[in-house]
């Protein structure tokens, strides 16, 4: 027995070292837990991409549940989220608002033209300021937020047909039941 | 500057080089022609790694140098977000440059460092602080390195008693350890 130890000992830390593996495939190690969840979402008031002359606050938007989701032309992984979105958006049961975070608008609406416009409404912080009071650091970042304000759900890095099928859909559904 | 008296580094001269004589004094020769110009060369080499360093942080219009310190302080302690490794005073990330620039502000409007923390940890939580708070969250973090300390003392102490008992020169005292219902050994375990 007392021979095995040290193999016991090495297979101790086998196991760890597996386990670490297996905890960051599931896991982004970049993703930040957000304070926000569950709390108000901060107020903003933001131009409309496409009539920047309107703005958009966050007053407008309550009373329905929506997803706001953080997108800008100069993001890779927004490409690979967008064809999701496009699929997926109309049957998601919320209002989908795009958030173009850092983007020249010329830009944005070049890369909207070319990838396809998912959005019931659009939204464009240039400078990024409002975006900090989300703790938005990188795009795409996506919030489910419901009818009174409150963020439920976030996730960081694109949306994919795994996260939305098992993350996002259930938190809708959540949300759904309980506004009735 | 000691560059007049030393040699720069990878120029074949002063002692070691392997030259014969003739070959030697012919590099030596080579080498104090080379020497000026590696010198202006390696200074225009320290300027412009100033330049690239101050480059990486757009200059602000400070008050006066104590905040300038002050800030240059505090975003050593800040965590940029997106490029986790790099504080927010090193990273030129555009996340870590909104950030600089939000952190000036709010200096600006006279909020001292702590209210400056808490309006980043209230956005991007402790992953923010260089320095995490201790909380039952951060418990293992802090106090984990001792736990292993602790154990490993343990199995040293046990380790050392064994072999004590089994050289014949254990004491009264640890004759009367539980470790003694255990086993007899033969010491050849470790």
């Amino acid at each position: 027995m007392n021979r095995l130890l040290p193999f016991i000992g090495f297979m101790l830390l086998v196991a760890l070292f597996g386990f670490g593996i297996w905890w960051n495939s599931r896991h982004d190690p970049n993703a930040i837990p957000t304070p926000l969840l569950n709390k108000p979402a901060p107020a903003f008031v933001l131009p409309k991409l496409y009539e920047p002359t309107q703005t958009v606050s966050k007053a407008d938007l309550l009373g329905k549940p929506y997803l706001l989701n953080v997108f800008a032309s100069w993001c890779v992984e927004c490409g690979a989220e967008h064809p999701m979105l496009e699929a997926e958006g109309p049957t998601l049961g919320v209002q989908l608002v795009g958030y173009n975070y850092k983007d020249a608008p010329a830009d944005a609406k070049r890369w909207l033209a070319e990838h396809g416009d998912p959005y019931n409404l659009l939204i464009a912080d240039e400078p990024g300021n409002t975006a900090i009071d989300f703790g938005v650091y990188g795009a795409p970042e996506s919030f489910l937020i419901d009818g009174k304000g409150v963020i439920r759900y976030k996730h960081i890095g694109p949306l994919t047909p795994d996260v939305v099928a098992s993350e996002l859909k259930p938190a809708i559904a959540a949300l759904q039941q309980e506004t009735p | 500057m000691r560059l007049s008296s030393s040699c720069p580094t990878g120029t074949p001269c002063g002692r070691g080089s392997g030259f014969s004589r003739d070959s030697s004094s012919h590099g030596r020769s080579t080498a104090s022609r080379l020497k000026p110009l590696l010198q202006v060369l390696f200074v225009a080499l320290l300027a412009f790694a100033g330049v690239t360093h101050a480059q990486a942080i757009e200059p602000m219009p400070f008050a006066d140098h104590a905040q300038e310190l002050r800030f240059q302080h505090l975003t050593q302690q800040l965590r940029c977000p997106m490029c986790q490794n790099e504080t927010l005073a090193d990273s030129n990330a555009p996340i870590a440059r909104d950030l600089r620039n939000q952190i000036f502000q709010l200096m600006q409007q006279g909020k001292s460092d702590d209210e400056i923390k808490q309006y980043l940890v209230a956005r991007y939580s402790d992953y923010v602080l260089y320095d995490p708070p201790l909380k039952p969250g951060t418990w293992l973090l802090w106090f984990g390195p001792l736990l292993i300390l602790c154990g490993g003392a343990g199995v040293v102490l046990v380790a050392i008693r064994r072999r004590g008992r089994d050289g014949g020169t254990s004491d009264k005292t640890t004759d009367s350890m539980p470790l003694d219902n255990e086993p007899a050994d033969n010491g050849d375990d470790w």
